[in-house]
């Protein structure tokens, strides 16, 4: 008695609704499952949404989606003790159409793109839980969710379920993560009101900065903090890979504590209102860890497929091209009536072919490499520090000289050879 | 045997945040749910509904937006959705609210006998429960509040078996239908709603009236207008000023407290648990 | 409106025809109402064979009774009860009405309220007069009791509330007080009631001894977990007190839900209080704050249950706790030398 679809689509953060809605709006019958109350109630991100990938499925988006802020400053900070090393960029053409990237909070975001989807013509079931999915004859017929009367088919499930991706872990397509290919990263959203944020970060009405921060912010381990302005709430967090947070016996709250009340970054807070606190994975194995992303009856898209760059705190957008590139497969797949692996393996081609993949190719060592070789993140980011304060103070020493003696003293601590050797691996790990 | 449900849309208090300049609801924090005790109201009828067959409708005032609860309602296993919609019915107190839900159920009732309404005892914003027993009045059917278990529904002869929460107990009560509930949560458990109802929920499409779809309405007992209370000012309840902290190392602080506390012995009822 | 004067207050009576503690305690304050606007207080006593309280009611500190004894009236029915109220209302016009927030007295203020229709204020906590506009100020917690709000009936009357048990004080009987009794007749069958109390069921669980309890000891979730929370078992059962919690603990399940205390819980007066690991957020103090004397444990000097302590001690329950069964089985065997 179970109806059929032709998509179900299990999980409705960036992944799964670029699918449902891609495939909805060709028509398709499409029902999208996600377990939260509603869509992006429970889900995490920085907040940095790319506005090419999304532009490609809704167009003009940035007229009526829930944005906080369009970003037109992105900062970069080595941070150390008592001193910060920044660089950056800012332009006023990121604050006019098209954009660049804009800040968001998710449980709004989500919720919006999921209602995108329904009116687009796909079904939303929420608080319900996919167990497994449904295997006959070795292909995949449908899933198998919490309620009762629960089972669903349909001709190709899509596993958009997240990092943690248990469905694609039950069809075999990968194994358990090992603690190095994910960081547990935490977050806190901050109230403030928009003008001491307008003050604090220097910014117009309807301008975002973004602070990627790195260094003392993880205490010297592999990994990353991030401080981003919303409309009228600051979003900071910061994580390191499950292993070095094993290894340098680690709470990932402390991490953030020690973040908030560092002093380069705790006068941005001031006065501010804890509002969430959130947790939550990401893929970050890369390129060698992206699993098999198209079986019989199924495809896999978003961070399920471990589709994350994480030098460039890349996701959401890879997860929503993912799951149109999925539905392009699936919509020519209903065209030839052929829901088989080699039929949807075009979803793989596709990908492989984008700049998904060759992203995650391009820096497929960075993470091992900064992981094997904790002096980037314990040596040099101090170094730097040293260094700019050398330089930048006035003692009366010409600059040439004190050039000479900064070159010295790094050199002195590490050995030149050593210097060397570490800077030609770091290129040639993003290279 | 036909039920209509008043469903009403609430923020969720649990995570309520006023701002504490304005005194104002924080909308952002606060998502729009079900009234909780109305989901008992639905699953009561939807209950009923299993043991003697018939319909159960459901009923809101709200914004468009309120078309989330109606869907959460057939969810339950409620059959039909109504939704009354209309600038003119907002800013309505609980007088207005009775006054705009009972001429709904007129018109409902063009469309299908009523035998019974259910509310919840309570919605969790304004936490009056005096809609209910309102609408019982305007419909001049008899209210049943506070209601605990609905024993037994005997259609047939127009009777129902009801156990009404007291002070210090119950009443078992005997009422005609058709007849008004108010629903306790101890009423039923919530079950988990089976993947059909959740299909059907999603594709759902509820009954929408505006003000001028509905009979012999007088505008001036809707909304704002209809209202005879407002809300004056808002404050944040006074502080109450703390007592006397007690200092020392714990042993004494304890050896003070008792010592503090033994001119009222007599209170303690060392006899009967300390054996 | 000016026709309307005076303020009333709705008597409740339980089956066996004592009046319950909520209208004592309005009684009290609406005393200081009518005192404040110089008009007569009175009493709205319906019931059958139930003349003989009236007195009580006077003594209370009502002018006068409107009394209505009628066979009918044996137990409380909306249908019932509505008609004699209406009855009175509309005959001598009070421009302020109170009802206790309790099942029957919401029932029936919000029956009348349509009928009469006017403004019906719920769940008050705090009653106040504009003497200037002669307005009851009625404000009640608002948002789930983040905050307060004042409500106000302008331009109908009678201005009618419902006040939460517990929260008002009533006055000390005074049975050298006089007033006036007024009875009305009011024609009404048992046929035409279209419900019937069958039968009344008293619960004797522990709910009603928390109500009534004279010494509470209440637990919060800073008893860590429920094997910590056996710590207020054991402190209850030695001075033989009923137990208590917060809604985190009911919903942390380590108590049944019957004994939350607080504004979606039981309110409790006491003599004794012991708030063990409890922040004292509003919603718990609401339902606790009249208790006599009230006893924190915390160990955050900064809790807010130190604002509305008696006695305050900043430390580990998990240390406290076991300290204070001790001392008082001590007590308790008779051995009062370190008391
Ligand atoms: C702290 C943090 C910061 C980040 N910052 C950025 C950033 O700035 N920019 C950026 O682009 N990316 C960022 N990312 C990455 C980005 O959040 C993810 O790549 C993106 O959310 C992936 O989308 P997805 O749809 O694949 O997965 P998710 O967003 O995780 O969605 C999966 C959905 O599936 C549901 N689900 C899971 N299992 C089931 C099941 N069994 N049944 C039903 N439903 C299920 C979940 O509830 C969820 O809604 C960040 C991530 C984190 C954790
Ligand atoms: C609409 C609404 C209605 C509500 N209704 C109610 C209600 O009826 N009743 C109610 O209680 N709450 C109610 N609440 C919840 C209320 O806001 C609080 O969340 C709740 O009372 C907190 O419970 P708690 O004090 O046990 O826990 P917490 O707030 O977690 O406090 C624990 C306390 O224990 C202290 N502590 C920790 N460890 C120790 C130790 N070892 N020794 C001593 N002290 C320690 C801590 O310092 C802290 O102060 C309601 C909330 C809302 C929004
Ligand atoms: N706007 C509304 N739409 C539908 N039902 C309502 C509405 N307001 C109140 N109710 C019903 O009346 C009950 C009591 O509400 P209240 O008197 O506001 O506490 C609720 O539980 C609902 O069943």
């Amino acid at each position: 008695m179970s109806e059929k679809f032709d998509v179900i689509v299990v999980g409705a953060g960036p992944a799964g609704t670029a699918c449902a809605y891609t495939c909805a709006k060709n028509g398709l019958n499409v029902l999208l499952i996600e377990r939260g109350e509603y869509p992006g109630s429970k889900n995490v991100m920085g907040g940095v949404l790319y506005r090419k990938q999304l532009e490609e499925i809704i167009p003009e988006f940035w007229k009526e989606a829930p944005l906080e802020r369009p970003v037109i400053e992105q900062r970069f900070w080595m941070l150390d003790k008592e001193s910060v090393v920044q660089f950056g960029y800012k332009g006023l053409e990121w604050g006019q159409e098209p954009y660049n990237n804009f800040t968001i909070l998710r449980a709004q975001f989500d919720q919006w793109f999921a209602k995108k989807a329904v009116e687009a013509g796909a079904l939303l079931i929420n608080e319900t839980v996919v167990k497994e999915c449904l295997v006959e004859d070795g292909k995949v017929v449908g899933v198998r969710t919490d309620r009762p009367d629960g089972d669903l088919f349909a001709d190709v499930v899509v596993l958009a379920d997240g990092v943690n991706s248990l469905l694609g872990k039950q069809l075999g397509f990968h194994k358990e993560f090992r603690p190095d290919e994910v960081a547990l990263t935490v977050m806190e959203v901050i109230n403030l009101p928009k003008d001491k944020i307008n003050d604090r970060f220097n910014l117009s009405e309807n301008q975002g900065c973004t602070i990627e921060i790195f260094g003392d912010s993880t205490k010297g381990n592999l990994g990353t903090a991030f401080l981003y302005t919303n409309k009228e709430s600051l979003n900071i967090g910061v994580g390191t890979t499950l292993s070095s947070m094993t290894k340098a016996k680690l709470r990932p709250y402390d991490l953030l504590d020690h973040l908030k009340t560092h002093p380069m970054v705790k006068p941005y807070l001031e006065g501010g209102e804890s509002a969430e606190y959130l947790a939550h994975l990401i893929p970050e194995g890369g390129y060698r860890s992206v699993p098999k992303v198209a079986g019989n009856g199924v495809v896999v898209v978003g961070d399920a497929a471990q589709l994350v760059n994480a030098i460039h705190r890349e996701g959401s957008n890879m997860a929503m091209s993912s799951g149109k590139m999925a539905a392009e497969a699936i919509i020519q797949a209903k065209n030839d009536g052929d829901y088989s692996e080699s039929s949807l393996n075009r979803y793989r081609e596709a990908l492989y072919d984008s700049f998904i993949i060759k992203d995650l190719e391009k820096y497929k060592d960075a993470a091992h490499t900064f992981e094997k070789h904790p002096q980037y993140f314990n040596d040099y980011v101090p170094m730097m520090n040293q260094a700019a304060s050398k330089f930048f103070t006035v003692d009366g020493t010409p600059k040439r000289e004190k050039q000479k003696q900064i070159m010295q003293s790094i050199t002195k601590e590490k050995g030149r050879i050593k210097v060397l050797q570490d800077l030609y691996r770091a290129w040639k790990a993003v290279k | 045997m036909h039920i209509v449900v008043c469903v009403k849309q609430v923020p969720d208090t649990k995570i309520i945040k006023i701002n504490p300049k304005t005194n104002t609801l924080d909308r952002r924090s606060a998502p729009a749910i079900l009234n909780p005790f109305d989901a008992h109201a639905v699953q009561e009828a939807v209950k009923i509904k299993k043991r003697i067959g018939g319909t159960v409708s459901v009923l809101s005032m709200g914004p468009p937006q309120a078309v989330a609860i109606i869907k959460n309602s057939i969810e339950i296993g409620a059959d039909r959705g109504y939704l009354i919609s209309d600038r003119a019915f907002a800013g309505a107190d609980t007088l207005a609210t009775s006054y705009a839900l009972s001429k709904a159920l007129e018109k409902i009732q063009e469309e299908m006998p009523i035998d019974m309404v259910i509310c919840g005892k309570h919605a969790i914003d304004g936490d009056t429960g005096q809609v209910g027993p309102g609408i019982a009045r305007r419909l001049d059917i008899p209210p049943v509040t506070n209601v605990i278990e609905v024993t037994e529904v005997n259609h047939k002869e127009k009777k129902v078996l009801i156990k009404r929460k007291q002070i210090n107990g119950y009443e078992v009560i005997e009422a005609q239908l058709p007849c008004l509930l108010t629903v306790e949560k101890e009423v039923n458990e919530i079950e988990y709603a089976p993947m059909p109802n959740m299909i059907k929920a999603a594709r759902y499409e509820p009954t929408v009236w505006s003000v001028n779809d509905l009979n012999d309405v007088d505008k001036a007992q809707l909304g704002l207008k209809g209202s005879p209370t407002v809300v004056g000012k808002m404050f944040t309840p006074p502080k109450p000023e703390g007592g006397k902290r007690l200092e020392g190392t714990s042993d004494e602080q304890v050896r003070e407290l008792v010592t503090l506390l033994a001119e009222k012995k007599n209170l303690f009822n060392f006899d009967v648990n300390n054996s | 409106m000016e026709e309307y004067s005076g303020v009333w207050v709705f008597i409740e009576v339980d089956e066996e025809k004592n009046i319950e503690g909520v209208s004592l305690e309005l009684l009290g304050a609406g005393r200081a109402l009518a005192d404040k606007l110089n008009v007569p207080l009175a009493g709205v006593l319906l019931g059958d064979n139930i003349r003989g309280l009236a007195n009580q009611v006077i003594y209370s500190g009502a002018d006068t009774v409107y009394v209505v004894d009628h066979p009918v009236l044996n137990l409380y029915r909306t249908e019932a009860f509505m008609k004699a109220v209406i009855l009175l209302a509309e005959k001598y016009k009070p421009e302020i009405f109170l009802y206790g927030a309790t099942p029957n007295g919401k029932d029936l203020a919000s029956a009348i309220a349509t009928d009469l229709s006017t403004g019906l204020t719920a769940d008050t906590t705090m009653l106040d007069i504009d003497l200037e506009k002669r307005l009851l100020e009625a404000s009640r917690p608002a948002f789930g009791g983040n905050i307060m709000a004042t409500i106000l009936c302008k331009k109908h009357r009678p201005q009618m509330a419902t006040v939460r048990p517990k929260v008002m004080k009533a006055l000390q009987p005074d049975d050298s007080r006089l007033g006036k009794i007024i009875e009305e007749e009011l024609e009404l069958r048992e046929e035409d009631m279209r419900t019937k109390v069958l039968e009344i069921v008293k619960d004797v669980t522990k709910k009603a001894n928390l109500a009534d309890a004279h010494v509470i000891v209440a637990g919060g979730k800073g008893l860590g977990d429920q094997q910590g929370f056996q710590l207020i078992h054991e402190l209850a059962e030695t001075i033989g007190a009923s137990v208590g919690g917060t809604r985190d603990v009911i919903e942390a399940g380590w108590l049944p839900h019957e004994l939350q205390i607080g504004q979606t819980g039981e309110t409790v007066t006491p003599k004794i209080y012991f708030a063990i690991g409890i922040s004292g957020a509003i919603q718990h103090v609401v339902g606790m704050k009249n208790s006599e004397i009230i006893i924190a444990i915390n160990k955050n000097p900064e809790a807010a249950i130190f604002d509305v302590a008696t006695y305050g001690i900043v430390g580990d329950a998990h240390e406290i706790v076991p300290k204070l069964i001790q001392q008082f089985k001590g007590i308790s065997k008779g051995d009062l030398s370190y008391v």
